[in-house]
């Protein structure tokens, strides 16, 4: 007979999320989907609101990266107040990057530490009640503190820069509403040991070298899971550099031709479509050119280092090369190694920081700049999770019309059901039984992207995750949630 | 004239003629919590938050004169309680949703719910409908957040001395509204002075939210009520 699972909730993942596999009779895998199932609708009721109230309500959206959001709405808040790129003060830009930088620095190492590395350094199939931050704590208690001092230093800076460590205030339309005192800089640059940025640059080498080591040990494992070919979505730096704040559109699909170039994000809606499915709240956002079948891409640190052409900082840049070298230059398609990326990601934020704070502009106090008023704009930006688009329209008495979000996640959503479906097709499908370890191969697939499904839906919430079993006439068989 | 001698709680108090409890509490380091009352406008009394006791009877100490002799109660714990209920009426009743509202910070309304430790309202949240009036070119009204003191009604006035606002309908239907035509040739000046008369986050000065950063604010900076204890109020 066959069975459905259901994974509920996924765990160690930001939001709520379930995951249903079907089973045939000969208990193959028949289908596999990731289901979204929060709602909250943000884009609606934002509409009515002053647009510059817009920075600071969309940002609660999501307590992970709500910095995201709040630099995302303020860039196009720039665009409607005549402030767009490019001609913000160098005090305000620069304030904004390291707000941005710090929360790259922080939602890299909350990912990697306190979700990701349970299934790496205890185990896929290790007991549930011990695979997490604590079983990590109790296994290499100097690696944990780091990884809790990693994040703690990066909500230290968005604090010095936006007023507090979640849901801060810092961005305005066309500026930021403070500079960074000298004291707030010697704090980072000379404090006292661990809490400087010295040490989280060289922590930051040390995760990059602790995910190698574990790939050279389980390199079958880590290459081959979850591996497929898909395009690759991010802004870069004009000319081809890492860039998380500011850049243009790029994509390249799985053999590394470029799909878009050079693509002003303004223009966004010509290049990207979204279609709705009826069975998650989660939009499927695809590449235009290439049609909603082809068009699926991957957003995130995975994308990020298969589209730019290199990183503009030393010590990630030598990374880089390692990482770039191992898949002979070409696109990388494994799921896995977006942990690599990342850590070389927050390896290169630690790095902007430091430059960051050594650069007088933003002790400087021309803080808002504003020229003429227009109707439209769009602020994009990279998220840890991927590329975060923000939309609005606003009426001539100042009030927000329509808004448009597409979340990284929302990105990441064919990808994440791809993952979901190499899993099962290769870790449950003609099994005589249906294990936890393998049903947290399916969240380690997940977890790779590190979805937040809040975002995605603009919902409330942490995450539980379902997985159903069901067999061939639609009865439950087997449910798990967490 | 002679001053006037009386008591807050048991504290011995010297007060002028004329004064107010509010007025006289404060001259002493006293703190009477006021919504409505606002320092140069006329007293009405209507919002209650400054209830005192006085001889047992309950009485509003922004409007009350001062008297000889009086014995003001002013933190007796069923006093407090009554001000807290008041202050937890006053958000359920509106939508005040401190995480995106620009006044926070230098909201009287939340800087009263932080002073009186209000955790979670004891009544339901009514949810009203409540329209939003951005047609002045300066200013914006949201009718959200307004907690009907009337400040601004009394206090803004266009250069012929018109109101510039008015409140219109009656019990728990009134609501503020904004005279068009005035309103859309106020100048910053006038602007500026409707924002900062109103208590709360209903009258905005548009384009400038969020401008002071988080630390900075005037409640961040003192709590409310801190600079009449410290004596500073004077």
């Amino acid at each position: 007979m066959g069975r459905k699972i259901t994974i509920e909730p996924v765990t160690r993942v930001e939001g709520h999320g379930k995951v249903t596999i079907r089973l045939d009779d000969a208990g193959k895998v028949t289908q596999s989907r990731f289901h979204v199932v929060e709602f909250r609708g943000f884009e609606r009721f934002v509409q009515g609101r002053p647009y510059w109230e817009a920075p600071v309500l969309v940002q609660r959206l999501c307590g992970i990266c709500p910095v995201s959001h709040h630099l995302a709405a303020a860039k196009a808040m720039d665009v409607i107040v005549g402030a767009g790129p490019g001609k913000l003060t160098a005090t305000a830009e620069k304030m904004r990057r390291l707000m941005h930088y710090g929360q790259m620095l922080q939602s890299h190492a909350l990912h990697f530490f306190y979700l990701s590395s349970p299934d790496f350094l205890l185990g896929m199939d290790a007991d549930p009640a011990v695979r997490n931050i604590i079983g990590v704590a109790a296994l290499n208690k100097d690696l944990a503190v780091q990884g809790v001092l990693l994040r703690k230093f990066g909500q230290e800076i968005i604090l010095a820069t936006a007023g507090k460590k979640i849901h801060g205030t810092g961005a305005v339309p066309g500026g930021i509403n403070k500079n960074l005192s000298p004291e707030e800089r010697d704090r980072f640059l000379k404090g006292a040991a661990p809490l400087n940025i010295d040490q989280m640059i060289e922590w930051s080498r040390a995760a990059v070298e602790l995910f190698k080591d574990y790939h050279r040990k389980n390199k079958d494992m880590v290459d081959g899971f979850a591996e497929f070919p898909s395009n690759h979505l991010s802004l870069v730096r004009k000319d081809g550099a890492l860039d998380f704040y500011h850049g243009v559109l790029r994509a390249v699909d799985a053999e590394g031709r470029k799909v878009l170039d050079d693509v002003d994000y303004q223009n966004y809606l010509e290049v990207i479509g979204e279609e709705t499915r009826s069975w998650s709240y989660m939009k499927f956002p695809y590449l235009r050119s290439l049609g909603k079948t082809d068009g699926w891409y991957r957003v995130g640190p995975l994308a990020r280092l298969n589209t730019c052409d290199y990183i503009p900082s030393p010590l990630a840049q030598k990374e880089f090369e390692v990482y770039k070298a191992y898949t002979d230059g070409k696109p990388n398609n494994m799921s896995l190694h977006t942990h690599w990326a990342r850590l070389i990601e927050l390896l290169h934020s630690a790095e902007v920081i430091k430059e960051l704070l050594l650069d007088k502009d933003l002790q400087g106090a021309k803080l808002v700049k504003k020229g003429k008023k227009v109707a439209e704009g769009v602020g994009l930006i990279e998220a840890p999770r991927g590329t975060l688009f923000h939309h609005y329209r606003i009426n001539d008495d100042d009030q927000i019309t329509m808004a448009n979000l597409i979340v990284s996640t929302t990105n990441n959503n064919e990808p994440m059901n791809r993952a979901v479906h190499w899993v099962a097709m290769n870790a449950l499908s003609e099994k005589p039984e249906i294990t936890e370890g393998m049903l947290n191969r399916v969240e380690v697939a997940i977890r790779a992207y590190d979805p937040c499904l809040s975002c995605a839906t603009h919902a409330v919430g942490r995450m539980p995750l379902e997985v159903t079993l069901v067999d061939a006439r639609g009865n439950v068989l087997q449910r798990k949630v967490r | 004239m002679n001053d006037i001698r009386f008591t807050i709680d048991g504290k011995e108090c010297l007060g002028k003629p004329g004064q107010t409890i509010v007025e006289a509490a404060k001259a002493n380091g006293v703190y009477i919590p006021v919504l409505c009352h606002f320092e140069g406008l006329k007293p009405v009394g209507s919002c209650r938050i400054c209830t005192v006791r006085v001889g047992g009877r309950f009485m509003a100490a922004c409007t009350q004169p001062l008297i000889e002799g009086m014995a003001v109660e002013n933190t007796a714990p069923d006093l407090e309680d009554m001000r807290k209920s008041l202050i937890e009426m006053l958000f359920v009743e509106g939508n005040h949703l401190c995480p995106s509202c620009e006044k926070s910070g230098n909201c009287e309304l939340q800087a009263l719910a932080y002073r009186y430790q209000l955790m979670a309202p004891r009544f339901p949240y009514l949810w009203p409908r409540r329209d939003i009036d951005a047609s002045a070119p300066l200013l914006m009204l949201d009718g959200n957040r307004c907690i009907q003191c009337l400040r601004c009604v009394r206090a803004c006035r266009a250069k012929d001395g018109r109101k510039v606002f008015a409140a219109v309908d009656r019990s728990h239907r009134v609501k503020i509204e904004v005279d068009k035509k005035l309103a859309a040739h106020l100048s910053e000046d006038q602007a500026r002075r409707a924002m900062d008369i109103c208590p709360v986050g209903a009258i905005l000065r548009k384009e400038t939210g969020f401008a002071v950063p988080i630390g900075r604010r005037k409640f961040d900076r003192a709590p409310i009520g801190s600079d009449v204890e410290k004596g500073t109020g004077r």
